[in-house]
C-alpha cells in the first residue's frame, strides 16, 4: 500500500528510465534502492546475503571514486540499507557530506539522513558539516532550515552547537510555528551539550508560552524544563510562569474535543504530561508555587479518564507531581490512594508503576502506603518479574513492629516459590526485618530455621557468621536451636550456610542436645554417636565445601568436653591429621597436640562461647573473626569471661559498689584477629597454670627452654626486663585469705599492666568456689582471665592465679576494688575490698 | 529524554535504529542485541517495562515489528507507550495500513516521519495532522528525474 508514494517513485533513487542509463555512456545504472532490497531479501543464507553485499559495496565504492554526482544519492540509501543489516558503511561518510552539500532537496534529505546515522561525534570529520549545517540553517526552504536544525539537535557536537547556536537563538525568536519548534528542541540539545550556553537563550524564552501551536508549546515546556532542571536562578526565574503553566493545563482539560490532538478523549496527553512535570519542578520546595497548582492538580487527579492508558499515564505524572511538591495533605492522601487504585488494575503495566511509585513514597508516607498493604503483599504472586521485584522491596519497605507476623509469613512464601534471582536478597531481608522486630526470640530462631531450610544454598556469606551470633545471644533458646538445627541436617546437608550454622550450634550446644533440655518442643531422644556420626557424616560427604568441613571439625573436637565418647573422637581427629585439605590438617594436627600435650586445658579452651558483642551491624565485627575460616578453632583467643559468670554479676559489683566511677567489669573479646600461631602464644601466656606457689619476685627470665608451649610455670610469659622493676604487692589479706599482685608489662603495648593475683590460703581448711571479682574506674578497662582453679588449698600449699590485663591509657593511678567470695567449712564467705597500694610504677 | 529507539523483528531483524545519544558502533550493536535479546525472551503477559543498566526500557509489538525505546528514570513509561502508538499511527496514515514490508522498503520514509515527530530525544510535534503533512509537503520537495538532472548539483 502506496498511495503516498506515487510521487516520489520517480526519485533519483528509483528511476529505471533509459534515458538516464545513456547519459552514461553506456555504463549500467547503479541498481535502484528498492530492487537492492529485493534482491538481498532473497538470499537464503547469510553467506549468499554476505556475497550479494560485498558485490554492491564494490560497485558503490568505485561509483564514489568517480565522484558521480547523479548517483551518490542513490548510492548512499542503499549503503544505509545495508548498514542497518549490521555491513561496515564508513566509506560512505564523505558521500553525506556532499550530498548535504548538494542544492537538490532529495540530496539533502539523504545526505542529513545518512549523517544522523553514519557520522557520530567523535570523528573530527562530523565537523565539516558545520558549515553546511549554518548555510542550511539560513535557507529559504523552511523544510531545508528543518533538516539542518534537525542533524544539529540530533547529534550535534559540542564544537558544532558552540559554533551553530547563534543560529538556532535566532530561529527560536521566528514566528514561524514549524521552524520554532524545532528550533526550541534543538536550543535544549545544545544547553545539553553546553550547559554555558543557557543563557543566551534566556530572552527568546520570553512569550514561548503564548503560542497556539501545541507543537510550540510542547517544545517551549520541554525548553524551560531543561532550563530549570540546570540552573537553580533558572528555576527561581521561570516560577513566574506557574500561574500561565496552570491556565494552559486548564484549557487543554476544559477545552472541546480537538481531532488533530484527541487521544482517546483526551487532548494532548504529551503536553499536559510535559505541563505536569515541569510544575513538579517548579514548586518543589516552594509553598506559593505549590499553592498556585493545587486546585489543578485536584482536578486533574479527580476528573482524568482511567479507563485507557493514557489517561492513567496522567493520572500518573499527576500522582508523581503531587508528592514532590508541598502539597496540603488531602491531595497527598487522594494521590497514595491513586497508587492503590493502580495496584488493582487489571493492566500489569500500571501495577508496575504503582509499585515503583510506592517505593519512591513508603519513607515520606508510611502510613498511607501501609493501607495498601494488603495489595502490594498480593502482588508478590505476580507472573511478572518486575513486578514480584518491586512488591518484594515494598514489602520489606512495610515491615514494622505491628505487622511483622503476617508479612513474614507471606514473605516465607515468597521466599519458597520464587526465582533463584530473588532468593538472596528476600533472605538477607528477611534476616534484616527479623533481626529489627522479632516478637520473640522463639520466632526469630524458627524463621532463621525455615530461611535456612528453604533457600539455604541463596543465603548471602556474611549471614552464617551473624545468625551465629544471633543464636549464642538467644541463651534460653540453646536447646531448641541446636534441636531444631540438628534435625533439619538429619533431612538435608547440601545447604553449606544451613550445615556450617548447625554444626557450631552443635558443637556448642550439643550437650543440651543429648540431655534432651528442649522446653519449646518435644525434646528428641539422641546418643553421643548419632550426634557424632551426623558430624562425621559432613567431614566426608561430597556436598561439603572445605569451610564447612572446617566447622564440623571443630565442631566434633568441641564435643569432646561435652561428650563422654572422647577415644571417638580423638580417633577422627588424628585422622584428620593427614587430611589433604591444608587448613584441615592444620586443625586436626593441632587438635591432636590439645589432646596429647594439653589434655589439662582442654576443658578451658573449649567452653561454652560467651556472648558475642556486635559492634556495627553491616561492620566488622568480632564475629568476622568467628567466619568459616578461623572460627571457632580452639586458637581463637577466647578468653572466657571471669569464671563464666555472664555479665549481670558484674553489675551485682556495681550497685554493691555503687559510685559512678566504677565502670562494668570489661570482658569483650580481644580484636585481634584469629591466627593460629599467634594466639596460642598469646593465650597460654596469659594462662597461669596452678603449680607450685609462685615467687613473688619479679619474674626474671628464667632457662626455659625457647618453644613455649614447653616448661610452662606459673611465670607469665611477657617478660620485658624493663618493666621488671614493678615490686609486687599485697592487695587483700585477710580471714587467712592472701591476694597477691605481681605485674608485668605487656609487650606490645606498654599501656596494658599484666597483673597476676597469687591467692592464698593460711587456714587448715580448703576455700572451695573461689571467685575473684574486680572493678577499675571508667578511665581504665580491664580484662580478668580464667583463673588457674577454683580452689584455694589449705595451708598454703598452692594458689589460684588469675591474670588481669589493664589498659590504661590516660595513664591515671590505678584503683580497684575487688569482691571475693567462696566456701570455707561449709559456709559461703563474701567480701569487698579496695586496692590502692599500687606502686607507681605500674601504672605510669 | 529517550535514548534510542528501535524496531526490530520477531526473529531479530533491525528494521529502523534512531540514536539520540552518541555512542560507538561497537556500543550501539552491543545495546541491539541485548535489547532483542531481553524483548524476545519475555514470556507472555508480563508488563511493557523492563530495567537495563540506568534506563527504563518500554517496548511494544505491533503485529511481526517490536518497537523499544530506552528512558531516563525520571521518564513517564506510559507516555512512552502512547508515544510508540503515535509514531505507528503516523505511519500507518501515511503508508496506508502500514506492514512490516512498507517500512523495510521504505526505511528513509520512516526516518523522515519520525524525524518530524520526534528530535534529540523529545516529542516535536503532538499533532497528529501536522506530522504527516510536513513530511507529504517535504516529499513535494524532492526533485522529478527531470528536475533533478537540470539543476546543478552545487
Amino acid at each position: 500500500m502506496m498511495t503516498n508514494l506515487s510521487r516520489t517513485s520517480f526519485t533519483i533513487l528509483d528511476d529505471s528510465s533509459p534515458f538516464l542509463a545513456s547519459l552514461r555512456l553506456n555504463m549500467p545504472a547503479p541498481i535502484r534502492l528498492r530492487e537492492l532490497i529485493r534482491t538481498i531479501r532473497t538470499a537464503r543464507t547469510q553467506a549468499e546475503e554476505r556475497e550479494m553485499i560485498q558485490k554492491e559495496c564494490a560497485a558503490i565504492r568505485s561509483s564514489f571514486r568517480e565522484e558521480d554526482n547523479t548517483y551518490r544519492c542513490r548510492n548512499v540509501a542503499k549503503l544505509l540499507y545495508m548498514h542497518m543489516l549490521g555491513y561496515p558503511a564508513h566509506f560512505g561518510q564523505l558521500e553525506c557530506l556532499k550530498l548535504i552539500a548538494s542544492q537538490k532537496f532529495t540530496d539533502k534529505r539523504i545526505g542529513y539522513l545518512g549523517a544522523m546515522l553514519l557520522l557520530d561525534e567523535r570523528q573530527d570529520v562530523h565537523l565539516l558539516m558545520t558549515n553546511c549545517i549554518k548555510n542550511d540553517l539560513n535557507h529559504s526552504t523552511q523544510y531545508v532550515q528543518g533538516l539542518a536544525l534537525c542533524t544539529l539537535g540530533c547529534m550535534g557536537s559540542s564544537e558544532m552547537c558552540r559554533d551553530l547556536a547563534g543560529e538556532v537563538e535566532k530561529l527560536l525568536k521566528t514566528s514561524n510555528s514549524y521552524l520554532r519548534k524545532k528550533a526550541a528542541l534543538c536550543a535544549v540539545h545544545v544547553i545539553r551539550k553546553v550547559p554555558e550556553l543557557m543563557e543566551m537563550f534566556l530572552p527568546a524564552t520570553k512569550n514561548l508560552l503564548s503560542e497556539k501551536n501545541h507543537g510550540v508549546l510542547h517544545t517551549s515546556v520541554v525548553l524551560l524544563t531543561e532550563m530549570c532542571e540546570r540552573s537553580p536562578d533558572m528555576l527561581a526565574h521561570f516560577r513566574k510562569l506557574v500561574p500561565q503553566l496552570v491556565r494552559i493545563l486548564k484549557n487543554l482539560i476544559m477545552s472541546g474535543y480537538s481531532p488533530e490532538h484527541d487521544v482517546s478523549g483526551i487532548s494532548d496527553p504529551f503536553l499536559q504530561v510535559r505541563i505536569l512535570r515541569l510544575l513538579r519542578i517548579l514548586g518543589k520546595g516552594d509553598d506559593d508555587s505549590s499553592e498556585a497548582m493545587n486546585d489543578i492538580l485536584a482536578q486533574v487527579a479527580t476528573n482524568t479518564e482511567t479507563s485507557k492508558n493514557v489517561g492513567n499515564a496522567i493520572l500518573y505524572e499527576t500522582v508523581l507531581t503531587i508528592m514532590d511538591i508541598k502539597s496540603e495533605s488531602g491531595l497527598r492522601v487522594l494521590a497514595i490512594n491513586i497508587l492503590g487504585r493502580f495496584l488493582l488494575n487489571n493492566d500489569k503495566n500500571i501495577r508496575y508503576v504503582a509499585l515503583t511509585s510506592l517505593l519512591k513514597t513508603v519513607q515520606t508516607d508510611h502510613n498511607a502506603v501501609q493501607r495498601h498493604r494488603s495489595t502490594i503483599v498480593d502482588c508478590l504472586k505476580d507472573l511478572d518479574v518486575s513486578i514480584k521485584r518491586r512488591a518484594m522491596e515494598l514489602s520489606f519497605a512495610l515491615v514494622n513492629g505491628n505487622n511483622i507476623r503476617g508479612m513474614m509469613k507471606e514473605l516465607l512464601y515468597f521466599l519458597d516459590s520464587c526465582d533463584p534471582e530473588f532468593k538472596a536478597d528476600c533472605a538477607s531481608g528477611v534476616f534484616l526485618a527479623a533481626e529489627k522486630y522479632a516478637p520473640s526470640k522463639r520466632w526469630h530462631i524458627d524463621t532463621i530455621m525455615r530461611v535456612l531450610t528453604t533457600a539455604g544454598s541463596y543465603v548471602r556469606d556474611d549471614s552464617v557468621p551473624n545468625l551465629i551470633q544471633l543464636i549464642t545471644n538467644s541463651v534460653e533458646m540453646h536447646a531448641y536451636t541446636v534441636q531444631r538445627l540438628y534435625k533439619a541436617l538429619l533431612d538435608d546437608i547440601s545447604q553449606q550456610p544451613l550445615v556450617q550454622v548447625a554444626s557450631w550450634c552443635i558443637g556448642e550446644y550439643g550437650d543440651l542436645l543429648l540431655s534432651g533440655q528442649c522446653e519449646e518442643e518435644e525434646p528428641i531422644q539422641v546418643t553421643e554417636d548419632e550426634v557424632l556420626d551426623v558430624l562425621e557424616g559432613l567431614l566426608v560427604s561430597n556436598l561439603s565445601t572445605p569451610v564447612t568441613r572446617g566447622y564440623s571439625l571443630t565442631a566434633i573436637m568441641k564435643l569432646s568436653t561435652r561428650f563422654s565418647s572422647v577415644n571417638r573422637i580423638k580417633k577422627v581427629v588424628s585422622i584428620y591429621g593427614s587430611s589433604i585439605d591444608v587448613e584441615l590438617q592444620q586443625r586436626a594436627v593441632e587438635y591432636n597436640a590439645l589432646f596429647k600435650k594439653y589434655d589439662h586445658m582442654r576443658p578451658a579452651l573449649l567452653e561454652r562461647m560467651p556472648i558475642m558483642e556486635k559492634t556495627a551491624s553491616n561492620g566488622p565485627t568480632e564475629i568476622v573473626q568467628t567466619n568459616g575460616e578461623t572460627e571457632p578453632s580452639v586458637v581463637e583467643p577466647k578468653h572466657p569471661p571471669p569464671i563464666n559468670q555472664p555479665a549481670s554479676q558484674g553489675n551485682d559489683l556495681l550497685d554493691l559498689l555503687g559510685g559512678n566511677d566504677v565502670p562494668v567489669i570489661q570482658t569483650t573479646m580481644p580484636t585481634k584477629p584469629a591466627s593460629a600461631g599467634g594466639e596460642l602464644l598469646d593465650l597460654l601466656g596469659d594462662l597461669s597454670l596452678g603449680g607450685p606457689a609462685p615467687a613473688p619476685a619479679p619474674p626474671a627470665p628464667t632457662s626455659q627452654p625457647p618453644f613455649l608451649l614447653d616448661g610452662l610455670s606459673s611465670q607469665p610469659l611477657f617478660n620485658d626486663i624493663a618493666a621488671a622493676g614493678i615490686p609486687p604487692m599485697t592487695a587483700y589479706n585477710k580471714n587467712g585469705l592472701k591476694i597477691d599482685f605481681t605485674f608485668e608489662r605487656a609487650n606490645p603495648n606498654p599501656n596494658v599492666a599484666v597483673i597476676t593475683i597469687h591467692a592464698s590460703n593460711s587456714t587448715e581448711a580448703d576455700m572451695t568456689d573461689f571467685v575473684f571479682q574486680a572493678a577499675v574506674p571508667k578511665t581504665f578497662q580491664l580484662q580478668l582471665l580464667s583463673p588457674s582453679s577454683n580452689v584455694v588449698p589449705a595451708l598454703n600449699q598452692g594458689t589460684v592465679t588469675q591474670v588481669i590485663r589493664v589498659l590504661n591509657q590516660q595513664k591515671q593511678q590505678l584503683r580497684m576494688r575487688i569482691k571475693l567470695t567462696y566456701t570455707h567449712k561449709g559456709s559461703a564467705v563474701q567480701d569487698l575490698a579496695e586496692v590502692n597500694n599500687f606502686p607507681p610504677q605500674s601504672w605510669q | 529524554m529517550i535514548h534510542f529507539l528501535l524496531l526490530f523483528s520477531r526473529q531479530g531483524k533491525l528494521r529502523l535504529q534512531k540514536w539520540f545519544t552518541p555512542l560507538s558502533e561497537r556500543e550501539k550493536k552491543k545495546v541491539i542485541r541485548d535489547m532483542t535479546m531481553s524483548v524476545l525472551s519475555r514470556p507472555p503477559r508480563t508488563s511493557n517495562f523492563l530495567q537495563w543498566r540506568d534506563l527504563k526500557i518500554v517496548y511494544k509489538r505491533y503485529a511481526s515489528l517490536y518497537f523499544c525505546v530506552g528512558l531516563d528514570e525520571k521518564d513517564n513509561e506510559l507516555l512512552a507507550l502512547e508515544m510508540i502508538h503515535r509514531y505507528v499511527e503516523l505511519l500507518d496514515k501515511y503508508f496506508g495500513n502500514v506492514c512490516e514490508l512498507d517500512i523495510i522498503f521504505n526505511f528513509e520514509k520512516a526516518y523522515f516521519i519520525l524525524d518530524e515527530f520526534l528530535m534529540g530525544g523529545e516529542i516535536l510535534e503532538t499533532s497528529k495532522f501536522a506530522v504527516g503533512g510536513s513530511v507529504e509537503e517535504a516529499d513535494t520537495l524532492q526533485e522529478t528525474m527531470e528536475e533533478y538532472m537540470s539543476k546543478p548539483a552545487y
